[in-house]
Protein backbone atom coordinates (compact mmCIF):
# COMPACT_ATOMS: atom_id res chain seq x y z
CA UNK A 1 0.00 0.00 0.00
CA UNK A 2 1.51 3.29 -1.10
CA UNK A 3 0.68 6.35 0.99
CA UNK A 4 -1.73 8.78 -0.67
CA UNK A 5 -2.20 6.90 -3.96
CA UNK A 6 -5.36 4.78 -4.21
CA UNK A 7 -5.30 1.62 -6.30
CA UNK A 8 -7.65 3.14 -8.88
CA UNK A 9 -5.01 5.65 -10.03
CA UNK A 10 -2.62 2.90 -11.07
CA UNK A 11 -5.42 0.92 -12.72
CA UNK A 12 -6.59 3.95 -14.71
CA UNK A 13 -3.07 4.63 -15.97
CA UNK A 14 -2.62 1.03 -17.07
CA UNK A 15 -6.09 0.94 -18.66
CA UNK A 16 -5.38 4.04 -20.74
CA UNK A 17 -2.01 2.58 -21.76
CA UNK A 18 -3.69 -0.71 -22.75
CA UNK A 19 -6.21 1.01 -24.98
CA UNK A 20 -3.57 3.25 -26.54
CA UNK A 21 -1.86 -0.02 -27.49
CA UNK A 22 -5.09 -1.42 -28.95
CA UNK A 23 -5.65 1.81 -30.88
CA UNK A 24 -2.13 1.67 -32.32
CA UNK A 25 -2.65 -1.96 -33.25
CA UNK A 26 -5.66 -0.96 -35.35
CA UNK A 27 -4.33 2.30 -36.84
CA UNK A 28 -0.77 1.49 -37.87
CA UNK A 29 0.20 -0.56 -40.91
CA UNK A 30 3.89 -1.14 -40.38
CA UNK A 31 4.52 -4.49 -38.70
CA UNK A 32 7.24 -3.19 -36.38
CA UNK A 33 4.92 -0.45 -35.10
CA UNK A 34 2.27 -3.11 -34.49
CA UNK A 35 4.84 -5.08 -32.49
CA UNK A 36 5.53 -1.96 -30.43
CA UNK A 37 1.79 -1.61 -29.72
CA UNK A 38 1.75 -5.22 -28.50
CA UNK A 39 4.67 -4.41 -26.19
CA UNK A 40 2.64 -1.48 -24.78
CA UNK A 41 -0.30 -3.82 -24.12
CA UNK A 42 1.88 -6.42 -22.37
CA UNK A 43 3.52 -3.71 -20.31
CA UNK A 44 0.21 -2.33 -19.07
CA UNK A 45 -0.87 -5.84 -18.04
CA UNK A 46 2.37 -6.16 -16.09
CA UNK A 47 1.61 -2.95 -14.19
CA UNK A 48 -1.82 -4.37 -13.32
CA UNK A 49 -0.38 -7.61 -11.96
CA UNK A 50 2.15 -5.83 -9.76
CA UNK A 51 -0.40 -3.32 -8.47
CA UNK A 52 -2.85 -6.05 -7.50
CA UNK A 53 0.00 -7.91 -5.82
CA UNK A 54 1.05 -4.87 -3.79
CA UNK A 55 -2.36 -3.49 -2.86
CA UNK A 56 -4.66 -6.50 -2.49
CA UNK A 57 -2.43 -9.50 -1.66
CA UNK A 58 0.79 -8.17 -0.16
CA UNK A 59 1.42 -11.43 1.74
CA UNK A 60 2.03 -13.39 -1.48
CA UNK A 61 4.23 -13.01 -4.54
CA UNK A 62 1.96 -14.30 -7.30
CA UNK A 63 1.67 -11.07 -9.26
CA UNK A 64 5.42 -10.69 -9.24
CA UNK A 65 5.95 -14.11 -10.79
CA UNK A 66 3.20 -13.62 -13.36
CA UNK A 67 4.84 -10.35 -14.42
CA UNK A 68 8.22 -12.08 -14.62
CA UNK A 69 6.79 -14.80 -16.87
CA UNK A 70 5.03 -12.24 -19.07
CA UNK A 71 8.32 -10.40 -19.59
CA UNK A 72 9.99 -13.66 -20.66
CA UNK A 73 7.13 -14.45 -23.05
CA UNK A 74 7.32 -10.93 -24.51
CA UNK A 75 11.02 -11.43 -25.18
CA UNK A 76 10.39 -14.77 -26.91
CA UNK A 77 7.54 -13.30 -28.97
CA UNK A 78 9.60 -10.28 -30.04
CA UNK A 79 12.51 -12.44 -31.18
CA UNK A 80 10.33 -14.74 -33.31
CA UNK A 81 8.34 -11.81 -34.71
CA UNK A 82 11.46 -9.91 -35.71
CA UNK A 83 12.90 -12.99 -37.41
CA UNK A 84 9.66 -13.22 -39.40
CA UNK A 85 9.79 -9.52 -40.31
CA UNK A 86 13.35 -9.79 -41.59
CA UNK A 87 12.40 -12.80 -43.69
CA UNK A 88 9.37 -10.96 -45.09
CA UNK A 89 11.51 -7.94 -45.93
CA UNK A 90 13.83 -10.21 -47.87
CA UNK A 91 10.89 -11.64 -49.81
CA UNK A 92 8.59 -8.63 -50.36
CA UNK A 93 10.96 -5.66 -49.85
CA UNK A 94 8.69 -3.94 -47.34
CA UNK A 95 6.85 -4.86 -44.16
CA UNK A 96 3.43 -3.23 -44.50
CA UNK A 97 0.57 -5.49 -43.52
CA UNK A 98 -1.50 -5.13 -46.66
CA UNK A 99 1.36 -6.10 -48.97
CA UNK A 100 1.86 -9.37 -47.15
CA UNK A 101 -1.15 -11.49 -47.89
CA UNK A 102 0.63 -14.83 -47.96
CA UNK A 103 3.38 -16.10 -45.70
CA UNK A 104 4.13 -19.50 -47.17
CA UNK A 105 7.02 -20.34 -49.44
CA UNK B 1 1.04 17.07 -2.06
CA UNK B 2 3.45 14.43 -0.92
CA UNK B 3 6.62 13.45 -2.68
CA UNK B 4 5.49 10.01 -3.80
CA UNK B 5 2.31 11.51 -5.26
CA UNK B 6 4.37 13.99 -7.26
CA UNK B 7 6.54 11.10 -8.46
CA UNK B 8 3.49 9.04 -9.40
CA UNK B 9 1.90 11.83 -11.42
CA UNK B 10 5.19 12.61 -13.14
CA UNK B 11 5.77 8.97 -14.11
CA UNK B 12 2.21 8.34 -15.26
CA UNK B 13 2.20 11.57 -17.24
CA UNK B 14 5.39 10.45 -18.97
CA UNK B 15 3.90 7.02 -19.64
CA UNK B 16 0.68 8.35 -21.17
CA UNK B 17 2.32 11.12 -23.21
CA UNK B 18 4.97 8.88 -24.69
CA UNK B 19 2.56 5.98 -25.34
CA UNK B 20 0.46 8.33 -27.47
CA UNK B 21 3.60 9.57 -29.22
CA UNK B 22 4.70 5.97 -29.87
CA UNK B 23 1.62 5.16 -31.89
CA UNK B 24 1.26 8.55 -33.60
CA UNK B 25 4.86 9.28 -34.58
CA UNK B 26 5.43 8.98 -38.31
CA UNK B 27 9.15 8.30 -38.05
CA UNK B 28 9.66 4.75 -36.85
CA UNK B 29 13.01 5.21 -35.11
CA UNK B 30 11.54 8.01 -33.01
CA UNK B 31 8.62 5.73 -32.15
CA UNK B 32 11.12 3.18 -30.83
CA UNK B 33 12.82 5.80 -28.66
CA UNK B 34 9.43 6.91 -27.31
CA UNK B 35 8.68 3.26 -26.48
CA UNK B 36 11.99 3.14 -24.59
CA UNK B 37 10.88 6.15 -22.52
CA UNK B 38 7.57 4.46 -21.72
CA UNK B 39 9.36 1.32 -20.53
CA UNK B 40 11.82 3.24 -18.35
CA UNK B 41 8.97 5.23 -16.76
CA UNK B 42 7.14 1.95 -16.10
CA UNK B 43 10.16 0.63 -14.25
CA UNK B 44 9.99 3.83 -12.20
CA UNK B 45 6.41 2.88 -11.27
CA UNK B 46 7.69 -0.55 -10.18
CA UNK B 47 10.27 1.14 -7.94
CA UNK B 48 7.41 3.21 -6.50
CA UNK B 49 5.54 -0.03 -5.74
CA UNK B 50 8.68 -1.39 -4.02
CA UNK B 51 9.22 -4.25 -6.48
CA UNK B 52 12.91 -3.62 -6.99
CA UNK B 53 13.56 -6.97 -8.66
CA UNK B 54 10.82 -6.49 -11.23
CA UNK B 55 12.03 -2.96 -11.91
CA UNK B 56 15.53 -4.27 -12.58
CA UNK B 57 14.13 -7.00 -14.85
CA UNK B 58 12.09 -4.37 -16.68
CA UNK B 59 15.13 -2.16 -17.21
CA UNK B 60 17.45 -4.93 -18.39
CA UNK B 61 15.08 -7.11 -20.40
CA UNK B 62 12.59 -4.62 -21.85
CA UNK B 63 14.53 -1.39 -22.04
CA UNK B 64 17.86 -3.09 -22.66
CA UNK B 65 16.90 -6.13 -24.71
CA UNK B 66 13.64 -5.78 -26.58
CA UNK B 67 14.08 -2.13 -27.57
CA UNK B 68 17.56 -2.83 -28.92
CA UNK B 69 16.13 -5.76 -30.88
CA UNK B 70 13.38 -3.53 -32.30
CA UNK B 71 15.85 -0.80 -33.23
CA UNK B 72 18.07 -3.35 -34.99
CA UNK B 73 15.14 -4.66 -36.97
CA UNK B 74 14.13 -1.10 -37.89
CA UNK B 75 17.63 -0.41 -39.16
CA UNK B 76 17.56 -3.66 -41.15
CA UNK B 77 14.16 -3.13 -42.74
CA UNK B 78 13.64 0.59 -43.37
CA UNK B 79 15.44 3.82 -44.14
CA UNK B 80 15.97 6.20 -41.26
CA UNK B 81 14.73 9.24 -43.16
CA UNK B 82 11.63 7.39 -44.34
CA UNK B 83 8.38 8.98 -43.21
CA UNK B 84 5.13 7.03 -43.15
CA UNK B 85 2.09 8.24 -45.02
CA UNK B 86 -0.79 9.39 -42.90
CA UNK B 87 -3.00 6.46 -41.85
CA UNK B 88 -6.40 6.18 -43.49
CA UNK B 89 -9.20 8.15 -41.90
CA UNK B 90 -11.41 5.06 -41.52
CA UNK B 91 -8.69 3.29 -39.56
CA UNK B 92 -8.13 6.31 -37.33
CA UNK B 93 -11.84 6.64 -36.57
CA UNK B 94 -12.32 2.92 -35.89
CA UNK B 95 -9.20 2.77 -33.69
CA UNK B 96 -10.06 5.88 -31.69
CA UNK B 97 -13.67 4.82 -31.15
CA UNK B 98 -12.57 1.35 -30.01
CA UNK B 99 -10.00 2.87 -27.69
CA UNK B 100 -12.33 5.46 -26.18
CA UNK B 101 -15.28 3.11 -25.70
CA UNK B 102 -13.12 0.37 -24.20
CA UNK B 103 -11.34 2.87 -21.98
CA UNK B 104 -14.59 4.36 -20.72
CA UNK B 105 -16.09 0.93 -19.98
CA UNK B 106 -12.99 -0.29 -18.17
CA UNK B 107 -12.57 2.86 -16.09
CA UNK B 108 -16.25 2.88 -15.20
CA UNK B 109 -16.04 -0.71 -13.95
CA UNK B 110 -12.82 0.01 -12.04
CA UNK B 111 -14.45 2.94 -10.25
CA UNK B 112 -17.56 0.88 -9.45
CA UNK B 113 -15.70 -2.15 -8.06
CA UNK B 114 -15.07 -2.27 -4.29
CA UNK B 115 -11.47 -3.38 -3.84
CA UNK B 116 -10.91 -5.08 -0.50
CA UNK B 117 -7.28 -5.68 0.52
CA UNK B 118 -6.35 -8.55 2.82
CA UNK B 119 -5.57 -7.85 6.43
CA UNK B 120 -2.58 -10.18 6.53
CA UNK B 121 0.85 -8.64 7.14
CA UNK B 122 2.81 -7.64 4.08
CA UNK B 123 5.65 -9.80 2.86
CA UNK B 124 9.09 -8.27 2.55
CA UNK B 125 10.09 -8.83 -1.08
CA UNK B 126 13.77 -9.55 -1.31
CA UNK B 127 15.95 -11.60 -3.62
CA UNK B 128 16.12 -14.56 -1.24
CA UNK B 129 12.32 -14.82 -1.05
CA UNK B 130 12.00 -14.64 -4.83
CA UNK B 131 14.67 -17.29 -5.35
CA UNK B 132 13.11 -19.63 -2.78
CA UNK B 133 9.70 -19.31 -4.43
CA UNK B 134 11.06 -19.70 -7.93
CA UNK B 135 12.85 -22.97 -7.17
CA UNK B 136 10.22 -24.43 -4.83
CA UNK B 137 8.00 -27.32 -5.91
CA UNK B 138 5.63 -27.26 -2.93
CA UNK B 139 3.02 -24.72 -1.89
CA UNK B 140 3.48 -21.36 -3.67
CA UNK B 141 6.37 -22.81 -5.64
CA UNK B 142 7.03 -21.78 -9.23
CA UNK B 143 9.51 -24.43 -10.40
CA UNK B 144 7.21 -25.73 -13.15
CA UNK B 145 6.49 -22.35 -14.84
CA UNK B 146 10.18 -21.56 -14.56
CA UNK B 147 11.11 -24.73 -16.45
CA UNK B 148 8.34 -24.22 -19.03
CA UNK B 149 9.58 -20.68 -19.67
CA UNK B 150 13.13 -21.92 -20.17
CA UNK B 151 11.94 -24.51 -22.73
CA UNK B 152 9.86 -21.80 -24.46
CA UNK B 153 12.86 -19.48 -24.68
CA UNK B 154 14.99 -22.26 -26.15
CA UNK B 155 12.30 -23.12 -28.71
CA UNK B 156 11.79 -19.48 -29.73
CA UNK B 157 15.54 -18.95 -30.05
CA UNK B 158 15.94 -21.97 -32.33
CA UNK B 159 12.89 -21.00 -34.41
CA UNK B 160 14.13 -17.41 -34.76
CA UNK B 161 17.49 -18.65 -36.05
CA UNK B 162 15.85 -21.07 -38.50
CA UNK B 163 13.34 -18.51 -39.79
CA UNK B 164 15.83 -15.68 -40.27
CA UNK B 165 18.65 -17.70 -41.79
CA UNK B 166 19.44 -17.06 -45.42
CA UNK B 167 18.42 -19.75 -47.93
CA UNK B 168 16.98 -23.10 -46.97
Amino acid sequence: MIQGIPIQYFLIVSTIMFFIGVCGFIIRRNLITILMSVELILNSVNINFLVFNRYLYPHQLQGNFFALIIVAIAAAEASVAIALFINMYRKFNNIDVENISEMKY
Amino acid sequence: MELNQIMFFLLSGLILLFSVLTITSRRILRAAVYLLTVLVATSGLYFLLKFEFMAAVQLTLYAGGIVVLIIFSILLTSHISHKFEKPELVNVIVGSVTGLVGCATAIWSIMAFPFSPTTQPALDVNMKQIGMHLMNTGHLGYALPFEVISVLLLASMISAIIIAKKGN
